[in-house]
């Protein structure tokens, strides 16, 4: 029965670490699959996470907090587009460019905003998302197998960790089930072909690459406003890369990369758990390799060792309507 | 863009990438302003934090040494077509090369030890590299997303070794032993005594002379070499290299080793010279400004001593930052690092069409000029 309380609530703390995950991978499934390259995940969910923080501190509201974080992270996403799709500049740098300056800039003006060594006030309970309690969970709280994971594992997270699990059947249905995810999926494929058909392959990416900031602020709000109280300098600490890692071990597609997200989360969760216990037969548990298997199950993946990951065809190339 | 003349060199390597720069630091002159704070003022403030003062020159020169190798890193790997994000790693795990070398050799005499540390440093480095490099030639996998990973997989690992394995008995943080002093790196003091100068104290050392010493070999190499030159082939066109007798799987893997040798000596610097032991995330992020400094150098190693100078300008002024204007930290470099890789190198086309039409009016205007002059 220990170990039954023990698995629930490390599938309950791994609900709360793959949100963010959920959200951030989504995003780049919407920018990726459209053709542009989004390495610049982990400094847009670091820009999100501060707006959200800040607006939320100085209005009290978590939503208006998000709404500014969703704003921040457009904006970021306007630049990226701008500088693949317009100029047509390379993807790779133009992500590693917004990164490296969101790093800067956060910490930059958290300083000069609170002047608390880039961190933001902490914020009160009605600044944050609190948790919901579904309807009947104190009811079934203590029924055998069933009370504890209705109560414990489904009941009790806020409302970005369910939207969250909301986006990824919305994400899947945007994207194989209407025209805009038919033609959204055709310019990262043969953006040529999609031209042909009188359709702006420019304005498909832009459109794409705005729906992936409006997840990616999602995400950052959940660190920020949600899962913390505040924001900490570098607080997205590689999960906008992991996001990215859970992206490609999804192959690009929501279903399977919402597994991957709750894989990862998982491993991050139990890392965490794990800190100092001493498993018989194999001694302390080296949490640090714990944390690292998500990033080699990624390149074992993407080795091809493990299936195959094919990026979309057109991934990473700026469209040229002339030639 | 077709009817755009041919622009002349020094537009495409000099006057652009100068433009690019202005815009980038006129953003950030922008920022300060939006916080409050006066441009003119922190710019005086960075350039007394980095030319002021005595010691601010070493501190200057040791932070362009490290950045010249993450640079001259980004480049080799750029010539072949490939982006190597992965210098932070391949310089910890060079790291881990140096530290072992000096700790577990301390009976070899200096001058000996001067060259197996710097072998030791990139045998780890391009080993690291070596990974990512052969998935990405023999197995198709990206190499962005391989060295990405890579780099958090190395600070895992060496988080793990600098906790469990190296750290030494009855010490709390987690660091390796000092190296013997008679093996570190000598800084610039005493090697200004052995010609008799007087130098300020600063962790710049020997490293330094290591880093113009590697600028100078890796032109030689991509220019002046058969190796180089299908390097750039491998790089420009694997289909055109192909046909040519190249293979570029073969060139990928030798790049991209060199690469990461190269990222590893930010170790000789640090662990050898500045620090004297192996320290958890010594690399700090040189490894990224490696891609500014190398974009803004046009690929090119002098082009990548300049940017590394102005970089190491920025970073030990922007240290003074924190301590001369409260609002502002030295954070502050950290978005002009960023805004250099936007403008410099993602929107580095943008002023393109813009500058080519007024040389191109001005070209047409002193031609009919000329003619107009030859006809009379």
């Amino acid at each position: 029965m220990e170990i039954f309380q023990i698995g629930v609530l490390l599938l309950d703390a791994t609900l709360r670490t793959s949100t963010p995950l959920i959200l951030a991978a989504l995003a780049g499934i919407f920018s990726e699959r459209s053709g542009t390259i989004n390495l610049a995940l982990e400094g847009m969910m670091l820009g999100g996470a501060f707006s959200a923080a800040t607006i939320a501190f100085y209005t009290g509201n978590p939503w208006i907090g998000l709404l500014a974080a969703i704003a921040t992270t457009i904006g970021l996403s306007l630049i990226h587009g701008f500088a693949c799709i317009t100029q047509r500049g390379n993807q790779v740098v133009s992500g590693m460019a917004i990164n490296i300056l969101m790093s800067g800039l956060t910490a930059l003006v958290g300083i000069a905003l609170f002047a608390q060594g880039g961190k933001t006030p902490a914020l009160d309970k009605a600044s944050r998302f609190q948790p919901i309690t579904l309807p009947g969970a104190e009811a079934v709280r203590d029924v055998p197998i069933l009370g504890p994971i209705y109560f414990e594992l489904l009941s009790g997270h806020n409302v970005l960790v369910y939207i969250a699990f909301f986006a990824v059947p919305a994400a899947w249905w945007v994207m194989y089930r209407t025209r805009f995810g038919l033609r959204l999926r055709a310019v990262g494929e043969n953006p040529g072909a999609v031209d042909t058909a009188g359709i702006s392959v420019v304005l498909m990416r832009y459109r794409a690459v705005v729906c992936s900031g409006v997840l990616v602020g999602m995400s950052g709000a959940y660190l920020s406003t949600a899962q913390g109280a505040s924001f900490l300098q570098d607080m997205t600490a590689g999960k906008g890369y992991i996001a990215l890692a859970a992206m490609v071990f999804g192959k690009w597609r929501p279903f399977p990369a919402l597994f991957a997200c709750l894989l990862f989360g998982f491993l991050d969760a139990a890392a965490t758990r794990l800190q100092g216990v001493i498993l018989p037969g194999i001694g302390e548990v080296p949490v640090q390799l714990v944390q690292a298997l998500p990033y080699v199950l990624t390149v074992i993946l993407l080795a091809g060792f493990i299936g195959r990951a094919t990026p979309p065809k057109a991934l990473g190339r700026a469209y040229v309507k002339e030639r | 863009m077709s009817n755009v003349v041919q622009l002349p060199r020094w537009i495409d390597v000099g006057l652009l990438p100068i433009l690019n720069l202005v815009l980038a630091l006129a953003v950030s002159g922008l920022v300060v302003l939006a916080i409050g704070e006066n441009p003119i003022e922190v710019v005086e403030v960075l350039l007394y934090g980095a030319f002021g003062y005595d010691e601010a020159w070493g501190y200057t020169l040791y932070y362009t040494t490290n950045f010249v190798f993450t640079g001259l890193a980004f480049a080799v790997a750029f010539q072949c077509g490939l982006f190597n994000i992965g210098a932070e790693g391949q310089a910890y795990i060079g790291g881990l090369g140096v530290a072992l070398s000096a700790l577990y050799l301390d009976f070899l005499p200096f001058p000996v030890m001067l060259i197996v540390s710097a072998i030791a440093a990139a045998a780890f480095g391009a080993g690291w590299a070596y990974i990512p490099a052969y998935l990405q030639a023999r197995r198709g996998s990206h190499i962005v997303i391989t060295t990405i990973m890579f780099n958090f997989i190395a600070s895992s690992v060496m988080v793990y070794l600098l906790v469990n394995v190296l750290r030494p008995e009855g010490s709390m943080s987690p660091e390796s032993a000092r190296i013997a002093e008679h093996l570190t790196l000598p800084n610039i003091v005493s090697l200004a005594s052995w010609f008799g100068i007087e130098a300020a104290n600063s962790p710049l050392n020997l490293s330094f002379v290591y880093a113009i010493i590697a600028s100078v070999l890796v032109w030689l190499l991509i220019w002046h070499t058969r190796w180089g030159y299908s390097i750039r082939t491998a790089g420009a066109n694997s289909v055109a290299a192909t046909y040519a007798g190249i293979e570029p799987g073969r060139h990928i893997i030798m790049a991209m080793m060199i690469s990461g040798a190269l990222a590893s000596f930010v170790a000789l610097n640090e662990v050898m010279g500045a620090q004297q032991r192996l320290l958890i995330d010594f690399t700090a992020g040189y490894g990224f400004v490696g891609i500014a400094v190398a974009l803004m150098g046009r690929n090119h190693p002098f082009g990548i001593f300049l940017a590394s100078l102005l970089f190491g300008m920025l970073y030990q002024g922007g240290a003074e930052l924190g301590f001369e204007i409260p609002t502002i930290s030295n954070d502050m470099v950290v978005v002009i690092q960023g805004l250099v890789i936007l403008f410099t190198g993602a929107m580095g086309n943008m002023l393109r069409p813009g500058v080519g039409g007024i040389y191109q009016k001005l070209y047409v205007a002193w031609i009919n000029r000329r003619n107009s002059r030859e006809s009379a």
